[in-house]
């Protein structure tokens, strides 16, 4: 087998490994019939709403705010989706209303 | 149970699996097709895509791992690069740790399939009285995985050949976010774990820039998290992610 099959292959299969683990680890840890500390329950009661918040900032984190658009077509398109779904609370229209004007924005508007 | 009523109860199942992640369909598929793109420009055919979406199963990591296929990077700091993306991943399992162990085989799919999107659904959920919760857990991260899976190989094959232009597109993404964000907001009776992770996502972002603020960030979030947690009021409505 030659190396432009090999290698791919090898770093595909380190890179799954590597997302697998992540994925087992606090099973692993808390996992094996132990009870799960009352401490790691209330983490995982109150964690969601701030791993989502931050989550957020990762899908913008490549915004600039110091470069022109300065961030404009983002915001714009982050508080569409933001007011069509507090207005009617319907995921496909929030989503793909906000998506279409962020698609006209950098590709019309600020080009 | 006869044959008739699993049929009917699966449907069923299926059916509310496949409405919840709708927005995960339109999601994946469109960052599939980006993702497929990306790999056939830098060599790499349908089959790849293919197998990649099937065993790795991660957004952000399979974009960066396109410029790694050609080899060049060490084998450690492969490993450390993937660990670091992909560590948030970590505290995604603690909100489900009872409940996957309870599904015995299928939770080791669970924990497999447990990405951003699918852990998001699976916290948001309210699920009817009347259906399974395991089966619905269980068919709602197949689903999410076969739309990656779909999107990544779709976008290798003919993504190419797409006429319109499709920049900005993976939008889809941020916006799933923002409205599952929404959603907890009006779950959650406080709002101080929501601000707390605003806050520690935006400071560590300034602070340690888009390369590196993920995990800083986390920790933070867990940390202040764990110093404010009697004075937050547990909600009522989460009854999912417990």
């Amino acid at each position: 087998m030659s190396t432009e099959f090999l290698t791919p292959l090898l770093v595909i299969l380190v890179v799954a490994a590597c997302t697998f683990l992540t994925r087992f680890l606090p099973f692993a840890l808390f996992g094996g019939g132990k009870e799960v500390p009352a401490l790691v329950k209330t983490l995982g009661d109150l964690l969601p709403p701030a791993v989502i918040a931050i989550l957020v900032v990762y899908c913008l984190k490549g915004v600039s705010v110091m470069v022109a658009p300065h961030g404009f077509p983002e915001f714009i398109a982050v508080a569409i989706v933001a007011l069509l779904h507090i207005w009617k609370r319907n995921n496909l229209l929030s989503i793909g209303g906000g998506t279409l004007v962020y698609m006209v924005l950098i590709q019309m508007v600020f080009v | 149970m006869n044959t008739t009523k699993k049929k009917e109860a699966f449907k069923e199942t299926l059916k509310f699996a496949f409405i919840q992640t709708v927005p995960v369909l339109f999601g994946y598929v469109f960052m599939g097709i980006a993702f497929g793109i990306l790999l056939e420009k830098a060599g790499y055919n349908f089959i790849w895509a293919f197998f990649i979406s099937l065993i790795i199963y991660a957004g952000s990591m399979q974009f960066v791992l396109i410029g790694l296929l050609g080899g060049g990077m060490g084998l450690l700091s492969l490993i450390v690069l993937t660990l670091s993306v992909q560590s948030r991943h970590i505290f995604y399992g603690l909100s489900f740790i009872e409940k996957f162990k309870a599904m015995g085989k299928w939770g080791w799919y669970m924990i497999f399939s447990l990405t951003d999107e699918t852990y998001s659904l699976l916290c948001g959920m309210n699920i009817p009285k009347e259906l399974n919760e395991k089966q619905v857990f269980f068919t709602v991260a197949a689903l999410d995985q076969s739309y990656w899976i779909i999107g990544c190989t779709l976008g290798a094959v003919i993504g190419s050949f797409i006429g319109f232009d499709t920049t900005g597109i993976d939008f889809a993404m941020t916006a799933l976010f923002v409205v599952i964000f929404i959603e907890q907001w009006y779950s959650y009776q406080s709002h101080l774990p929501a601000l707390l992770g605003t806050i520690c996502g935006v400071a560590s972002l300034v602070i340690f820039g888009p390369g590196a603020f993920i995990l800083p960030a986390l920790i933070a979030a867990v940390c202040l998290l764990l110093v404010f947690k009697n004075s937050i009021k547990i909600g009522e409505n989460q009854e999912v992610c417990q």
